[in-house]
């Protein structure tokens, strides 16, 4: 052991898990196109159920979109930690001298950017089969953003405390539903507000308060959580 | 500072199940400790129980003197653990597993994957997505990777598995060197790795 190789830095350790499943993710593209597809098509149903009334449909598209965007987030959240739990990834990374809690935090934001980022940039043209006027895009697009990432994060303890349990997914969705209330209640107040070109910062920045809780609560639960399930 | 693994009385109970009946041994720099036992002995629970990723219900496990779950982080560190199934993925080749997984611990550069590739006998079909290689060819990935992750304690879980008679000898030939280098290895095995010398140490859970 004369020659120690060099240590990678938690950093370079989260850049390379960033990377690995960002190419296993293009590598078996069904993972990123399903929510997707998924949110698409609930969408496309509102008008159908509804009435192609535009000005009825304007009224329902943030629920739409939210509800969309909240079932497509929990769809997503299934294959978070699941594949590297049954390889042993996960043992791995527990195993590798760096924290958990910042190594999980490096899987949920790639999960994220895979899943979250993509539902906030095809938000606002489902909301134009809504009737919804251009213009309010951006508006949506960041709502949607800091819910989803707060959906990803909560999702994240949800995902690591099912590990244990054989098809976990339904009590995965049972378990972070109730939880992600909050953010379905103002990521469509917030969404309501920018369609009707008012000022919508107030709902946006409690979005934004519960990421930020997110970001420094929810991988040190979904650490935590993890270990149990290794153990 | 000379490095050493202790298990202090280790019991471990798995529900209702009294797996492990206090074991006790000590292993210096130099040594190998194997593990054996039939099926269902616990060697696997003793191993993880090893890593730190079981707690045992009474007994501690020291490093170095001291008690791991002092610094888990440092412990780890210094530990290369391979259990049943090699931690691969199956989308990715078998070249990109090891920079991925031996890259989170340490600096990983393209020599280094070369050689380690080369030495586990992994030419030809390190640009193969794992999910088409044979689980020998798996198993020796996951020795590549052993190699790469630069740890001074190992802890293997049947790494003869699935292996063929070469597959066997690289395997006693890579703890050979890794005594030698002064690392220590505790082994769950089935058939003895190593015949009973100064540098062997055996456990047999029963």
């Amino acid at each position: 052991m004369n020659t120690a190789p060099a240590p990678a830095s938690a950093l370079d350790a989260a850049q390379l898990i960033l990377q690995r499943d960002l190419i296993l993710a293009f590598r078996k593209r069904g993972q990123i196109a399903q929510p997707l597809a998924f949110f698409a098509i609930v969408v496309t149903l509102f008008p159908l159920a509804v009435s192609p009334e535009l000005a009825r449909l304007r009224e329902v598209a943030p629920a739409a979109l939210w509800i969309g965007a909240l079932l497509a987030s929990l769809l997503a959240l299934e294959f978070l930690f699941r594949d590297d739990a049954q390889d042993g990834t996960l043992e791995q990374y527990a195993l590798c001298g760096h924290s958990l809690t910042w190594l999980l935090f490096a899987k949920t934001a790639a999960h994220w950017l895979m899943t979250g980022l993509p539902l906030a940039l095809i938000a606002p043209l489902a909301g134009l089969a809504l009737g919804v006027p251009p213009g309010s895009g951006s508006g949506i697009v960041a709502a949607v953003t800091l819910g989803t990432l707060s959906l990803s994060l909560l999702g994240a303890i949800g995902a690591a405390l099912t590990l244990g349990v054989k098809r976990g997914g339904v009590l995965l969705t049972l378990l972070t539903l109730p939880l992600a209330l909050p953010i379905l209640i103002f990521g469509a107040r917030a969404t309501e507000l920018a369609i009707r070109g008012a000022d919508f910062a107030a709902p946006l920045y409690l979005l934004a308060a519960f990421a930020v809780l997110g970001v420094t609560l929810a991988p040190l639960a979904a650490a935590a959580a993890v270990r149990i399930n290794l153990e | 500072m000379e490095s050493s693994l202790q298990g202090e009385c280790l019991h471990l109970w798995r529900g209702e199940r009294h797996v492990l009946h206090g074991v006790d041994f000590k292993l210096r720099q130099g040594e190998v400790l194997q593990v054996t036992g039939a099926n269902g002995t616990g060697k696997t629970s003793l191993l993880r129980t090893l890593c730190g990723l079981a707690q045992p219900e009474e007994g501690r496990v020291l490093w170095n003197g001291t008690d791991v779950k002092r610094d888990l982080p440092a412990y780890h560190g210094s530990l290369a653990y391979i259990g049943h199934e090699a931690p691969l993925k199956a989308d990715l080749t078998a070249r990109e597993n090891l920079r991925y997984w031996a890259g989170v611990r340490r600096r990983v550069t393209r020599n280094d994957l070369d050689t380690a590739l080369q030495k586990a006998g992994g030419e030809g079909w390190d640009e193969r997505p794992v999910r088409t290689l044979s689980a020998g060819q798996r198993r020796r990935v996951a020795l590549a990777g052993l190699s790469l992750l630069g740890a001074i304690l190992w802890i293997l879980d049947e790494p003869t598995t699935n292996l063929d008679a070469e597959g066997r000898e690289l395997v006693a030939r890579m703890i050979d060197e890794h005594i030698g280098r002064g690392g220590l290895v505790v082994a769950a095995v089935h058939h003895e790795l190593f015949p009973d010398s100064a540098g062997s140490r055996r456990i047999e859970l029963t």
